[in-house]
């Protein structure tokens, strides 16, 4: 073998740019060149930690490719003999032990020569080549040194420009990540962040210098993170994620898609895209309240409508609203009467009426639009769908304007003119029956108001004449009293024998001056007590009075009275008879004056009187009964009115003055109370007097 | 009050316009044992009054001039006249008349017609209360 061929060969493997092909070329000059029968070139794969098949001599492709040893299995003979960079031969299968391995050169002795590199670089390779009994070759020593610089020459090329392009690769890919502004993170499987874009970093990073609120935002947002990753129950599901901005504090929301892969060896990893959707929940929110407000705004507008058919509805004259072009696009019942041929009711009468009507209205419409003014007034002979009668009505025509000045529709009202014209006639009516309704009223209150001045002039002085009565009453009590006084002071002067002694006659007949005089005393008295009755001036003194303690002094006081007659009187006095309140000097007045008429017109026989409960409830009673001469029935009423007396002469025998009775009916009165007389002419009389136990409130 | 007057019988000042009112009251005062001056008016009674100082004053009320309650008045409203007793007689029967004469100060009231025996009676009652009210003040 020269060393043209070795030249050539050299030539050749440099001018090889592939490690297979130099592999290739170096096997096949082996073949040629050194006899080798079989052979296999394996290559050191840094990057996935093993030893794998390059190319073979004499062995099958698929073989080749098969093999592939763990660079880490230290223990392999294969990998120590790559380690020991020194060939060894393999000789036979009992060589193999401890550990026995298969090669895709069979089984067959053969030599591993490792391919080392320029300056003792670690070896690149392994080359096997049959025929392991024997030495081997100085050729194929120096080819696969040769082959080993090339390779690890153009691996060390490779390397770096894979490195350059990785380098490259990854500066691309970066950018292009970092460019989308969704956060994007891949994390191991204990969740631990390998690689984030700028999106994610601004969000689950910080520095140390930053503020504490960035801090703890960020601190927040990666526990928020982690929990999504560890709930999410395996990639491929998207999920809603809650994070805040550090720098604003605000919230964002995200969907977080996710993504598994493999990480570094074969690892599980996860990808985490998280799309900010914060904007658009805002927006799908904004979207939706707008729609809201839009309904809200047509339920208004319906509701306006309704409103505003309720009011047309509601208004008796016809309403009709016309758009720009006159036509009618609104009315109310009272317009449809006009303007409308009722379903089913029609008839070419009422067609023939309705289709009149439409174009006097529409001629009156036409006017309002053509004309500069915004109102428009107008009579309109209509005729009455129904019945053909004339229906004349006034029409109120007004424009309705947008904001922007079109006319966008006009509304009319129709008055009915006959109605008008009725009402008006009503009204007259009406209001000439109130005129004369108020005239009578008028003279009535007149009258009244005459009638009224007239009562009350007569009020006035019949006031006034009951005062000039009292006054002259008072007057005449006055100047009866004091001749009386001068006749009985004289007349007792003499009795008492201030001028001398008297005869017996003299004595008689000044007695009876004196007897005369108190008579006449007695009368003034009673009158007076008449008037002062009648004109109201009577005071009274409410007091608590017992009963039977006022009968004993009215007893005591008639006792030389009862001395004188021979009559018996009796006392009853009811023990249950209470307190009454009145006025005792009245109530003494009256029993004083029953008991001394009694005990006067009693001849024989007896008195009583008689104190007790009446029947009506809160009245007492005192009964003066005697056994004398008694009151005939048709007297009965008269005793009680002024100077009446039964029997005169008798009387005036006695001594009355025909004024106790009516004035004991008065006083009773004065009091609430009232005297009853039970009598028989010849058998007696029984007087009552009932009074209240308590006097009635004003 | 002095010696002389403890010893003399009572002086009575009967005052009244009417003649025989007068009169009769003074008669029989005077008939009865007391010592009596008359007034016709109420400035002839104050006269009197002051300058007789009487026991006991018999006062008509309607007098011309000065009645007899606005006599009867100054008369109480004098320190040396307040202590007499004084008796309103009066024709007025209306209990108007009665108050009004209390009002101004009279002891009582006596009403016309009015028998002198009775009048009399109230004299002393009014000479024997201004007795003890007396002997009251001085022990």
């Amino acid at each position: 073998m020269g060393s043209k061929a070795k030249l050539a060969f050299v030539d050749a493997l440099l001018a090889e740019q592939e490690t297979r092909s130099c592999a290739v070329l170096t096997l096949r000059w082996l073949a040629r060149y050194a006899g080798i029968a079989r052979a296999m070139c394996a290559m050191v794969d840094g990057e996935n930690g093993r030893l794998a098949g390059l190319t073979g001599l004499g062995l099958s492709p698929a073989a080749v490719d098969a093999f592939s040893l763990d660079l880490g299995d230290r223990t392999h003979p294969l990998i120590i003999a790559l380690d020991g960079g020194e060939p060894v031969a393999f000789r036979d299968s009992s060589q193999f032990l401890p550990r026995p391995f298969a090669t895709p050169l069979g089984n067959t002795s053969f030599h591993a020569i490792p391919l080392a590199g320029a300056r003792n670089a670690p070896g690149s390779g392994l080359l096997l080549v049959s025929g392991g009994d024997s030495p081997l070759l100085g050729e194929v020593l120096w080819a696969a040194e040769l082959l080993g610089i090339r390779l690890s020459a153009l691996q060390y090329n490779r390397a770096q420009i894979d490195d350059r392009r990785h380098k490259r690769e990854r500066a691309w890919l970066f950018s292009i990540i970092n460019s989308v502004t969704d956060p994007i993170l891949l994390t191991d499987a204990d969740g631990r962040i390998l690689i984030a874009n700028t999106g994610a970093e601004r969000l689950l990073t910080t520095e140390e210098d930053r503020s504490e609120g960035r801090r703890r935002a960020v601190a927040l947002n990666n526990m928020l993170f982690s929990a999504t990753l560890f709930n999410s129950g395996g990639g491929g599901t998207s999920q809603e994620l809650v994070l805040v901005d550090p720098s604003e504090g605000q919230e964002l929301l995200f969907e977080v898609l996710r993504a598994p892969v493999r990480v570094r060896s074969g690892e599980p990893g996860l990808v985490s895209v998280l799309r900010n959707v914060t904007d658009l929940r805002r927006a799908s929110e904004e979207i939706e309240e707008n729609y809201r407000r839009l309904r809200v705004a047509e339920a208004a507008t319906r509701a306006e409508r309704d409103r505003l058919d309720l009011i047309l509805n509601s208004v008796f004259d016809p309403v009709l609203v016309t758009d720009p072009e006159g036509k009618i696009v609104r009315m109310n019942p009272p317009a449809e009467r006009m303007f409308t041929v009722p379903t089913g009711k029609g008839g070419e009468e009422v067609e023939r009426r309705v289709r009149i009507n439409d174009a006097v209205f529409t001629s009156f419409v036409s006017n309002l639009y053509a004309g500069q003014s915004l109102l428009w007034r107008g009579e309109l002979n209509l005729i009455d769908s129904q019945t053909g009668a004339p229906a004349p009505f006034e029409a109120f025509s007004g424009k309705v304007l947008s904001k922007q000045g079109e006319q966008t529709a006009a509304v009319t009202i129709l008055h009915d003119l006959a109605e008008a014209v009725e009402k008006a006639q009503l009204y007259e009516q009406v209001k000439h029956h109130s005129e004369e309704l108020r005239e009578r009223v008028r003279e009535a209150t007149a009258e009244l108001a005459e009638q009224n001045e007239l009562l009350r002039r007569q009020a006035f002085q019949l006031e006034q004449a009951s005062a000039m009565k009292s006054q002259f009453l008072a007057n005449v009590s006055h100047e009866l009293r004091t001749p009386l006084n001068a006749i009985m002071g004289y007349t007792h002067l003499l009795l008492e024998g201030v001028s001398g002694e008297l005869t017996r006659p003299q004595r008689e007949k000044l007695a009876r001056v004196d007897a005369n005089s108190r008579h006449l005393l007695a009368v003034i008295n009673d009158l007076l007590d008449i008037a002062r009755i009648e004109s109201g001036k009577m005071p009274l003194q409410a007091d608590r009075v017992l009963l039977p303690e006022l009968i004993d002094e009215v007893m005591t006081e008639v006792e030389p009275v009862i001395a004188g007659t021979r009559l018996e009187v009796i006392r009853i006095l009811s023990p249950d008879v209470p307190e009454i309140e009145t006025d005792r000097q009245k109530v003494k007045q009256i029993v004083l004056n029953l008991l001394s008429n009694a005990l006067k017109f009693t001849p024989m026989g007896s008195v009583s009187i008689r104190l007790g409960n009446a029947g009506e409830a809160g009245e007492i009673s005192i009964a003066v009964s005697d056994t004398g001469i008694g009151i005939a029935e048709e007297n009965q009423t008269t005793i009680f009115e002024a100077f009446e007396q039964a029997n005169s002469s008798y009387s005036r025998r006695q001594g009355g003055t025909g004024l106790g009775l009516t004035i004991c009916r008065r006083l009773a009165h004065l009091l609430d109370g009232r005297i009853t007389l039970v009598s028989r002419l010849g058998e007696g009389s029984t007087f009552t007097l009932f009074l209240p136990c308590a006097p009635r409130k004003a | 009050m002095n010696d002389s007057k403890a010893t003399e019988a009572p002086l009575v000042l009967v005052v009244d316009d009417v003649d025989h009112g007068r009169e009769i009251f003074a008669e029989y005062l005077e008939f009865r044992g007391f010592r009596v001056a008359t007034a016709a008016d109420g400035l002839e009674a104050l006269e009197k009054a002051f300058e007789l100082l009487p026991d006991v004053i018999l006062m008509d009320l309607s007098l011309p001039g000065i009645d007899g309650w606005e006599a009867t008045r100054r008369l109480k409203q004098d320190e040396r006249t307040r202590d007499i007793p004084v008796i309103a007689l009066t024709a007025h029967a209306l209990a108007s008349a009665h108050d009004k004469a209390r009002e101004v100060g009279c002891n009582a009231v006596v009403t016309k017609p009015c028998l002198p025996q009775e009048l009399e009676q109230e004299v002393r009652r009014q000479l024997e209360t201004a007795t003890k009210n007396e002997s009251k003040a001085q022990p």
